[in-house]
């Protein structure tokens, strides 16, 4: 098998100023399944779109069954044969099952009307193959998740696919859906069909896949065969950092490690369970302590964080703050017992970009400002002018629209609209991810300063930050915890470590189910799951010593 | 004739020179409301027989300030990112209801309309809070609401002679006729609360980013809520003083189709159907020049048909105005 299902050969593409792809390369051969990971910004998704059709590549050769193919628009690369399943699955959910997997080239009969009878028969073989019993006359949104992916397979192989490109498509998967998948994936490749199998959990590198590749910053760093790899190395490779133990200091603005005062934690999040992203995490923190989440992409760290919020609905978990353990759990109610959160996205979650910089810091302060319904403009312009002064927000007045603010302006606007209801506890998620080097700097001593004084700080961060900033991290793998570290045992090796350590096997056990959060707003249309996951306390999943030994 | 004055006035400024032309463009949703009633009043006061006369002026104002009075509830609701199609449908059930209650006097009545509309309001606000798209929810009620009405009236016009309900539709005080001042109080109540009350900060974040607003705390579901209910009070309200004016309860035409005048005076008004913002100046010069369009066709003896024409021909400028600021 020496020629290559498909292969690209140096692609590159810019999108703006921005080098998404740097002269990668990369091939699939015929019954292969290829691991393809990276971090956020590593350009994953931007070379799935080129091979799909969706960008066209600015540099670089894509060579498909032996020619060099050019696709000007997705519906050429799926009649070339290659079938994208995406995350989110999609298909039309309305339509039945027969019909999804028969859309487009549905069977008719002799007057050229569809051929209900056939298709159901055919529908119901093809996936049989599959290990899929439904009644394929159901409309697919009553499926789910994980039979609607297999519908997803089913249609690409059906329709001759010889590359099927995976993304990501466990992340919203049971544990026994993920264990379908990989058996189909092995039936794909005895039809010698190519897997590229986009992914950012380790242990599905290793248990589906036999090559790996790993892009950073648009660059291939890696490819080679999963059996040479070992987890620690793959680990360093996707983080960009040396194996070896490195604890630099001078790369961030945080100083040594502060005091933590007094011993009783201000905040404390037990066994949280949030369908599957999130299985039994616990997480403390006190007075003066910067606990830090550690984790790849989708390991757990902001749903961690949101949960800790109250931002999700929970299966289960408890929050407990200053000794109390809250019921109806929701951003509201956090903030009003001194819990506060940034969240990661700036855009989507946290600025209001038509309303003034005025209007966002006091967003959340709105409250404690209003007497008899009306705002106190004095008081209201009092902490506007302080924090803007504090923060050094860039600001030509205080009614610019925060929409015209650089990033780093804006992510200092939502650290005072946090930061002016004075919290015991401060959420940090990405606090300085995507602003420049000097806002960056900024924050990093406004953490440090805050702590100092006495707040609670849980800060979700790149390994560097979190290294150098948190007194206690906690590492967090596929939604468990898989270890805590303390003072002098943060370093980045040991952190890598613990992310690459293969997930403890366990009989699965059921953590209390004891719902105790209000969902917010947006309803979740995830049932809940039993918790069928291992759980991670041989590796100290536990943080703190508020728990006793089971 | 509007809309070519509204271009007109843009296409000037553009060609100054490039950054006016980024400024006009970006002013153009905010003011263009106003350069389009002055081109329209000064081109009545030249052209159009017997328009400046305070008989016609008054008329003018007393026919929109129902229209106007439920805009000022329907530009709470799109500056939340909602719309509420009920608003007719409730001022009808107001006006049904006036004549069955009025035995127990006219406050009484008037305060069982009133009631009835933040009644619905709190169905679409319950609806809207908890889940179901804005269109949607409101859209059952204007079709059901409706009929309720007709129910309610057992299908007929019902002559109303009572003097409190003729002095609040067709009175006037200082030379003012009462809906009108009504809708210039509603104005200014409105405009205060969007300035200074805390509702009004709410409102505009809950529709600039709802996410946003939920991470910060805020009582998004209440808010839903208490807009709605606004829209359903307000509603109701253009009921009763368009009830009290004709003289009659009129459940098959009292308010309707005037959801789509209330949204196109908000919309041409300058508050952007995404939400985030609220504009009630606006929204009371939109309705006026909605309502002077026809009057100008009207007594230029064209048909009616020429003033939908212009008025659709402004909703798409207004529209793509704000498309043009989202853009930039």
């Amino acid at each position: 098998m020496d020629e290559p299902v498909c292969e690209v050969r140096d692609i590159s593409k810019r999108f703006g100023g921005v080098l998404a792809l740097d002269r990668v390369s990369l091939r699939l051969d015929a019954g292969e399944a290829h691991a393809l990971v990276g971090e956020n910004g590593a350009g994953k998704s931007t070379l799935i779109k080129i091979l799909t059709g969706v960008h066209r590549p600015d540099g670089g050769t894509v060579r498909h069954l032996g020619r060099a193919v050019s696709f000007a628009r997705p519906r050429d690369a799926q009649e070339a044969g290659i079938s994208t399943i995406y995350q989110e699955v999609n298909l039309a959910p309305l339509l039945s099952v027969a019909h999804n997997l028969f859309l487009g080239r549905e069977p008719v009969n002799r007057l050229g009307l569809l051929d209900h009878g056939r298709m159901r028969r055919e529908a119901s073989e093809l996936l049989a193959r599959y290990g899929v019993t439904v009644d394929v006359r159901r409309p697919l949104r009553e499926l789910g998740l994980g039979i609607r992916q297999m519908v997803a397979v089913a249609r690409a192989v059906s329709t001759r696919a010889r590359v099927v490109i995976m993304d990501e498509p466990t992340s919203s998967l049971a544990p026994r859906e993920v264990d379908l998948l990989t058996s189909v994936i092995d039936m794909l490749r005895e039809q010698d069909i190519a897997v590229l199998y986009v992914t950012h959990k380790l242990d599905e590198v290793f248990r589906v896949c036999r090559r790996v590749s790993v892009l950073r910053d648009g660059r291939l760093v890696h490819t080679g065969p999963v059996s040479g790899t070992t987890r620690i190395g793959l680990v360093a490779t996707m983080l960009g950092r040396p194996v070896a133990e490195v604890r630099r200091h001078g790369v961030t603005s945080f100083r040594e490690a502060h005091q933590v005062r007094g011993a009783e934690p201000v905040l404390r999040a037990e066994g949280l369970v949030r369908g599957h992203v999130l299985n039994d995490v616990s997480v403390e923190v006190r007075p003066g302590e910067v606990v830090g989440l550690a984790g790849l992409l989708g390991s757990g760290r902001s749903e961690t964080a949101r949960a800790v919020f109250g931002a999700d609905p929970l299966d289960a978990g408890t929050v407990t703050v200053d000794g109390r353990m809250r019921r109806r759990w929701n951003p509201g109610a956090a903030i009003r017992s001194g819990v506060c959160m940034v969240p990661e996205d700036r855009k989507a979650d946290g600025i209001v970009p038509g309303l003034s910089v005025r209007d966002n810091i006091t967003l959340a302060a709105l409250p404690r400002l209003t007497r008899a319904g009306l705002v106190s403009r004095g008081a209201r312009d009092r902490i506007v002018e302080t924090f803007v002064r504090r923060l050094g927000i860039k600001v030509s007045s205080p009614d610019q629209k925060v929409g015209e603010l650089s990033g780093g302006n804006q992510q200092k606007v939502l650290l005072a609209r946090m930061m002016c209801l004075h919290p015991k506890v401060l959420i940090l998620d990405e606090p300085t991810r995507g602003i420049d080097v000097g806002a960056k700097a900024e924050i990093q001593a406004l953490i440090d300063e805050l702590a100092e004084s006495g707040l609670g700080v849980l800060l979700v961060s790149e390994l560097e930050e979190i290294v150098e900033g948190a007194g206690t991290v906690l590492v967090l793998r596929d939604g468990t915890a898989a270890g805590v570290l303390r003072g002098d045992e943060i370093g980045e090796h040991r952190i890598m470590e613990l992310i690459a350590s293969a997930a403890p096997e366990k009989p699965a056990h059921d953590p209390a189910y004891e719902p105790v959060n209000e969902p917010p707003d947006e309803p979740s249309d995830e049932p809940p799951d039993e918790p069928s996951y291992e759980p991670a306390r041989e590796h100290g999943g536990d943080l703190g010593d508020g728990r006793g030994d089971e | 004739m509007a809309a070519t004055s509204v271009t007109g006035a843009a296409m000037s400024e553009a060609l100054t020179s490039g950054r006016t032309a980024r400024a006009a463009r970006l002013r153009l949703p905010d003011h263009g409301v106003y350069l389009a009633l002055g081109a329209l009043l000064l081109f009545n006061l030249l052209f159009t027989a017997n328009f400046a006369t305070v008989a016609n002026l008054r008329l003018q104002l007393v026919q929109v300030a129902p229209v106007a009075i439920v805009a000022l509830g329907m530009a709470l609701v799109i500056g939340t990112e909602g719309i509420d199609l009920s608003v007719g449908s409730t001022m009808a059930i107001a006006a049904a209801l006036l004549p069955l209650y009025l035995g127990y006097g006219p406050w009484p009545a008037i305060g069982v309309a009133v009631l009835a509309g933040a009644f619905i309001g709190l169905v679409n606000g319950g609806l809207v809070a908890y889940g179901i798209q804005p269109i949607i929810a409101t859209l059952g009620l204007l079709v059901a609401g409706r009929g309720v009405a007709l129910v309610l009236a057992d299908g007929r016009l019902v002559e109303i002679f009572d003097p409190t309900l003729a002095a609040i539709g067709g009175g006037q005080v200082l030379g003012v006729p009462v809906p009108v001042l009504a809708a210039l109080g509603l104005a200014c109540a409105a405009g205060f609360v969007l300035r200074r009350g805390a509702f009004g900060r709410r409102v505009v974040a809950v529709g600039g980013n709802r996410a946003a607003a939920v991470l910060a705390g805020l009582p998004v579901r209440r808010t839903l809520i208490t807009v709605y209910v606004i829209s359903g009070l307000l509603a109701a309200v253009a009921g009763v003083l368009t009830t009290g004016r004709q003289g009659a309860s009129d459940p098959s035409f009292t308010g309707l189709l005037i959801e789509l005048s209330a949204i196109t005076a908000v919309v041409v008004g300058g508050t952007p159907l995404a939400g985030g913002r609220v504009r009630v100046l606006g929204t009371l010069v939109g309705a006026l020049l909605m309502q002077l369009i026809i009057a100008t066709v009207i007594q230029h003896d064209l048909h009616d048909s020429t003033a939908r024409m212009i008025q659709a021909a402004i909703i798409v400028a207004a529209v793509h105005a704000q498309r043009d600021r989202s853009g930039t």
